[in-house]
C-alpha cells in the first residue's frame, strides 16, 4: 500500500456502493448490473432504469475500453490536487457496457483520441480506499 | 386544452450594481434586487404574494417576507435546477399566477458570490451532486469546469469544433459588455488573447469560463390581464419550459455527453409559443462556458448538432447580426447571477430600454437556463 501525500475527498461508501469500492481496494473491478434483466450499470444505484427491478447482482469486469473523451486539469479546484497538475481524467466506454471516469496514468493526453484503447489500473490511497485509474493499452 | 402560453408576464426588473468585492450580503442583495423590480412594476413589497426563491442560493422566501411586512402571502417555491433554476422559476410563477394562486410572484436571486461562498467551491455540498461526490471528485473532478470539459473535448473531436470558435462566444459577450455599465469586464478582447489565455480545463481557458460575481437581480410576474394596467409595458410569457439530459446525475454515464436538457424543452416551447426560429429577434443564453453557447444554440435548433462552432463565426450572434446573443455581456463578461440577469436584459430588450446595445425592433426573444450538469430551461417572450 501507499500513502499518497495530500488531501484529496475520499469516497464514503454506501450500502449501495460498498462492493464497488470492496472490489477496487482488492484490485479488481466489479459493476452492478440487473439481476432481472442483466443490465449493467454504473454508478451503483437501487433501481434498473429499463425494467424496474429492485433486485440487483455484482458481477467481475474486464476494465477495457476505449477512450470517449477528455480532459487536462491544469488548474486545481481542491487544495489537494495542486501538486498532481496537470492531471489528465479520462472518459472511458468500458466494454463491459458502463462509463468510467478516471485519471490517466501519465501527465499529458498527447496519446489520447476518441477510441483509443485504454485499460483500468488501480491507484491505493490508504488501508480502505482504492481509486481507479487508466492506462493506454499498448 | 388549458395552456400557459401568454398566461402570464414580466412586469417588473431590477438589477443592483454588479462588482467584485462587497460588504452587502446574499440577502441585502437579493433585498436591493427585489425592491428595484417591484417599484419598477409601480408595485409596493407588500404586493408580492408568491416567491420562487433560488433552490441554491442562501435566501429563503421567509427572509423576503420579515423584510416585506407581507401579512397575506400566498405561494413558495422553488425550482431547483443550478443554472437552469432562474428562467424554470418564470415557468413555476406563470403558473401560480395565471391559476390565481397568487397574483403577483417574485423571482429574486441575490449572491455574494465572489465575495462570500465562491461558486465554483459549492458543488461538492448541494445533494444533486451527491454522486459524482462520491464517484468522481475523489479522482479529480472537483469543479464545473472539469464536468463540463470533456463534453466540449468530445464536440471538438466528433466534429472539428475549435477553441477560436469558443473565443468568438467570449469576445462578442465582452463587446456587449462593453456597451453595458453595469457589466464587469468591459474592456476589448481579441482572439490572440483568449488563446493567450491561461489553461483551466482543457480545453476551456480563463477567458472561456463565467466570472465570480456579487450581486443580485429580481423580476415580477403577473397575470396577463392584470398586467395591461401595470405602468411597464406587458413582456408576455409565450413559451416556457425545462428538460433533463439523460443521466441527470452524472455527465460521465450521458448516452450522448453533447446533448443537454435543452434539446428536450424547446421543440416544446417553440411549439407553445407559436413562433419560428426566424422570428427571434435576440436570444440570452446560459453561457457559463463558452462552448455552452455553442451546445445549447444546437439543441435549440438554431443549426444543427456539430454546426455550433461555425454558426457563432462571422458576427452572427454579434448586435447587428443574426442572432444578438447575451447583450449584456452574460455570465462572461457582465455578471453571474446564476442567469437571472439574462431575463432582466431579454425584458429590457423587448421593452426597448438598452441604450446603444438596444437590438432594433426586438419583438421575441428568448432566454435560456443551464445547471446542475445538465438541466435545461427555456422560455420565449414577446412585446404585446
Amino acid at each position: 500500500m501507499t500513502q499518497r501525500d495530500r488531501d484529496t475527498p475520499l469516497p464514503v461508501p454506501t450500502a449501495e456502493s460498498r462492493p464497488y469500492w470492496d472490489g477496487l481496494r482488492a484490485h479488481r473491478l466489479v459493476l452492478q448490473r440487473c439481476a432481472a434483466c442483466k443490465r449493467p450499470r454504473h454508478y451503483p444505484r437501487p433501481m434498473c432504469a429499463v425494467c424496474f427491478s429492485l433486485d440487483h447482482e455484482w458481477f467481475a469486469a474486464s476494465g477495457r475500453g476505449l477512450v470517449h473523451s477528455w480532459t487536462v486539469c491544469h488548474h486545481a479546484f481542491h487544495r489537494g490536487f495542486t501538486s498532481e497538475t496537470p492531471y489528465v481524467l479520462v472518459t472511458v466506454d468500458l466494454a463491459d457496457g458502463v462509463r468510467m471516469l478516471a485519471p490517466l496514468a501519465e501527465p499529458d493526453a498527447s496519446r489520447l483520441s476518441v477510441g483509443r484503447p485504454v485499460i483500468l489500473d488501480y491507484q491505493d490511497v490508504n488501508d480502505d480506499i482504492t481509486l481507479p485509474r487508466f492506462r493506454i493499452h499498448e | 386544452m388549458t395552456t400557459l402560453r401568454d398566461t402570464a408576464a414580466v412586469t417588473g426588473v431590477g438589477e443592483t450594481r454588479y462588482t467584485r468585492g462587497t460588504e452587502k450580503s446574499a440577502l441585502r442583495l437579493t433585498l436591493e434586487a427585489s425592491l428595484a423590480a417591484i417599484l419598477d412594476a409601480g408595485l409596493t413589497p407588500s404586493d408580492i404574494d408568491g416567491i420562487v426563491a433560488y433552490a441554491s442560493g442562501a435566501v429563503v422566501a421567509e427572509d423576503l417576507l420579515t423584510n416585506f411586512g407581507s401579512d397575506d402571502f400566498r405561494f413558495s417555491a422553488t425550482t431547483p435546477m443550478g443554472g437552469a433554476s432562474a428562467v424554470a422559476a418564470l415557468q413555476c410563477a406563470a403558473m401560480a399566477v395565471s391559476t390565481g394562486v397568487a397574483t403577483h410572484v417574485l423571482v429574486p436571486l441575490g449572491r455574494d458570490g465572489y465575495s462570500g461562498a465562491r461558486i465554483n467551491r459549492r458543488v461538492g455540498q448541494m445533494r444533486q451532486f451527491r454522486v459524482v461526490s462520491e464517484f468522481e471528485a475523489p479522482v479529480g473532478a472537483n469543479a464545473p469546469a472539469q464536468y463540463y470539459a470533456p463534453m466540449a473535448r468530445r464536440h471538438m473531436e466528433l466534429y472539428g469544433t475549435t477553441s477560436e470558435q469558443f473565443a468568438e462566444v467570449a469576445l462578442t459577450m465582452r463587446r456587449h459588455a462593453g456597451l453595458n455599465d453595469n457589466a464587469l469586464m468591459r474592456t476589448p478582447i481579441t482572439v490572440a488573447d483568449h488563446q493567450a489565455s491561461r489553461m483551466i480545463a482543457d480545453p476551456f481557458r480563463l477567458l472561456d469560463c463565467c466570472l465570480e460575481s456579487d450581486g443580485g437581480a429580481a423580476v415580477v410576474v403577473s397575470g396577463a390581464e392584470r398586467a395591461a394596467d401595470m405602468p411597464q409595458p406587458p413582456i408576455v410569457l409565450s413559451g416556457m419550459g425545462v428538460g433533463h439530459p439523460d443521466s441527470p446525475s452524472a455527465i460521465t454515464q450521458r448516452p450522448d455527453m453533447t446533448r443537454l436538457g435543452l434539446a428536450k424543452a424547446a421543440p416544446r416551447v417553440f411549439e407553445m409559443a407559436d413562433v419560428t426560429h426566424d422570428d427571434i429577434d435576440v436570444a440570452e443564453i446560459y453561457d457559463c462556458f463558452t462552448y455552452t453557447v455553442i451546445c445549447q444554440l444546437e439543441d435549440l435548433g438554431f443549426c444543427a448538432k456539430g454546426e455550433g462552432g461555425a454558426f457563432v463565426e462571422e458576427g452572427r450572434i454579434g448586435l447587428g447580426g443574426a442572432l444578438p446573443t447575451n447583450t449584456h455581456g452574460g455570465l462572461l463578461s457582465q455578471a453571474h447571477v446564476a442567469g437571472l440577469n439574462h431575463v432582466v436584459e431579454l425584458v429590457r430588450q423587448l421593452r426597448g430600454d438598452t441604450g446603444a446595445r438596444q437590438v432594433d425592433g426586438a419583438e421575441v426573444g428568448l432566454v435560456t437556463g443551464y445547471g446542475d450538469l445538465g438541466d435545461g430551461s427555456i422560455a420565449i417572450m414577446r412585446r404585446q
